[in-house]
């Protein structure tokens, strides 16, 4: 199926938010990579099941309960196939993505990383990806070293190779948030691995928008939000290679992630339970099998090459209007950028623009997206980001471009 | 809801765009505080000459948006010169309008006049952008406790 056969705007219409006016006017939603909308699929899966099916999963006999399990766990073999992940007990549901690194850190890290050992990360990190090993790296006395980046937002990698020599872990986004950058994710995890090192990657930016395939990349771990992916807030997801999993201790302890326990002591359920302890998010995990199953149905390449088009002329729609007085960050080919557009413009700051953007019913973020040493770098403390997704079309990037016009009519600039 | 004529007033614009008492002061002998909006990565620095219990000279630096910067260049303004305890009233005045003050009622009894300060009313319309108004007081209380220490 290529892109045409796709109804782009049936997509949209998919989106109840979407139809929603406020004040005469639509909503125009362009924060989709801090947190995406939800299609009337996932809506009702999630409404259906607390309807008519609720019930615990795993532990109980019941056939209620016994539907429930199989709901639940048809939603990781949905995301095993979705990022092409060799095993279904390799993927360990989370609270959300935050938790999925933190994991990493706290059990295969504190495990293996001792007094001197080095952890390599970039320039662009969401700082999910950074405090977490900041923690490890404070209690364990290590090294951090920071791949940098080029004047265009791409990762350096002149010196990858001093850089990852003797570390023990390469942990690195393969999108960008701010910048949109899509980083050479294949080549980073081999690079990592000839240094003996673990490659570990944040997919958070990436799965949701394009085809993933985790044993094509050969990384090590790969973790991201369903809440990002049309799916529900409430959920991360972990992958990670089985023989690693096996080999870690467990992170939280509790129900579910029990072999036995006796009075002195207990033994871990197999995998994927030893990382589950407690009840799970079990309606919204359904939900995320749902957006799953009505991504999958479009197709992620096809998402990819709407995201690209529409990438391409939002570029083109504001350097036509604006020129100069816009500066947008990251790379301009968006065979390596994402559908994520951070900006400056007109010296206004984004707190004001996007208070200005919001009277006309334009939503994009201000701030600095979790990512505060790379606004460090980009000479900021803020930008503006508008990010752009399956449901948004050419109207939309061109309705960012009309109201960028009445902020500067109000600061009379 | 609110039309941004009740957040961008005119003189709300003036000091964004001017503002007063930008700069900084040597320390010692004054006092210096860093306030942080993690909300969207502002930053301001607070430098505060106390001298006999009167703040005696004030100079703000740092980035923001235009309410943050334009609340810091107003509020420099007002309490330049003032008395430690005139200083105090007139922060809890302000955060009596902001709707932050944890008890309108329990003010210092020191009477203070807000005067164009007033015009930053309007931001209780909007409340993501209290903190940015916010931002400048909360960090001239640390560099005046810094003073006090």
């Amino acid at each position: 199926m290529n892109t045409n056969s796709v109804d782009w705007a049936a997509v949209k219409a998919d989106f109840p938010v979407l139809q929603r006016i406020i004040d005469d006017q639509r909503l125009v939603y362009l924060d989709s990579a801090n947190t995406s909308q939800k299609p009337h699929a996932v809506i009702d899966a999630m409404a259906e099941f607390m309807r008519n099916g609720y019930s615990p999963i795993s532990r109980s006999a019941y056939r209620l309960a016994a539907e429930a399990t199989d709901l639940f766990e048809a939603a990781r073999a949905k995301i095993q196939k979705f990022i092409n992940a060799p095993h279904v007990e390799e993927i360990i549901f989370t609270k959300n993505a935050t938790e999925a690194l933190n994991l990493i850190a706290q059990t295969w890290g504190r495990e293996n990383l001792h007094t001197g050992d080095i952890v390599v990360l970039t320039h662009m990190e969401h700082h999910a990806n950074i405090v977490p090993w900041q923690m490890l790296a404070a209690e364990r006395n290590l090294e951090i070293r920071w791949i940098p980046l080029t004047s265009d937002g791409q990762l350096d990698l002149t010196n990858l190779s001093s850089l990852l020599t003797g570390a023990k872990v390469l942990s690195f986004t393969a999108m960008s948030n701010v910048l949109g950058t899509l980083t050479p994710v294949a080549q980073l995890c081999q690079a990592a691995h000839a240094a003996g090192a673990l490659a570990i990657v944040d997919a958070c930016q990436y799965v949701p928008h394009n085809v993933t395939d985790v044993q094509a990349w050969g990384a090590d771990f790969a973790w991201f939000s369903s809440h990002k992916m049309i799916g529900p807030s409430g959920v991360g997801v972990l992958w990670g290679r089985r023989e690693l999993l096996h080999a870690m201790p467990p992170f939280l302890g509790g129900g579910n992630m029990i072999g036995d326990v006796r009075l002195d002591g207990f033994t871990c359920a197999e995998l994927p339970s030893k990382f589950e302890a407690g009840t799970p998010a079990i309606v919204e995990v359904i939900g995320l099998g749902a957006a799953v199953d009505y991504l999958s149905k479009i197709g992620m390449a096809n998402v990819r090459q709407h995201e690209m088009n529409l990438t391409d002329y939002a570029l083109r729609t504001l350097d036509e209007r604006y020129g100069t007085d816009i500066c947008i960050h990251g790379p301009r080919d968006i065979a390596v950028r994402g559908a994520v557009l951070s900006f400056a413009f007109r010296g206004i700051h984004p707190h004001d623009l996007s208070q200005v953007l919001d009277q006309k019913n334009v939503c994009i973020r201000a701030g600095h997206h979790c990512a505060k040493p790379l606004m460090k770098l980009l000479g900021a403390n803020a930008t503006a980001r508008a990010s752009f997704y399956l449901y948004n079309d050419e109207s939309d990037a061109d309705a960012l471009a009309d109201a960028l016009d009445s902020a500067s009519d109000i600061f009379g600039l | 809801m609110p039309g941004l004529e009740d957040l961008y007033r005119e003189i709300i614009l003036d000091h964004y765009r001017t503002p007063r008492n930008r700069g900084e002061l040597e320390t010692p002998p004054a006092h210096m505080a860093e306030g942080h909006n993690p909300l969207c990565g502002d930053e301001i620095t607070i430098y505060a000459q106390v001298e006999n219990g009167i703040l005696t000279d004030i100079k703000v630096s740092g980035q923001g948006c235009s309410i943050s910067q334009s609340s810091a260049s107003m509020m420099s303004q007002a309490v330049k010169g003032k008395s430690l305890a005139e200083v105090q009233a007139l922060v809890h005045r302000f955060k009596v309008m902001m709707s932050i003050a944890e008890d309108p009622e329990d003010g210092p009894l020191v009477e203070v006049k807000l005067g164009d300060l007033e015009a930053l009313q309007g931001v209780v319309k909007f409340p993501v952008r209290i903190k940015c108004a916010v931002l400048s007081w909360n960090t001239l209380l640390q560099a005046l406790q810094e003073a006090d220490s």
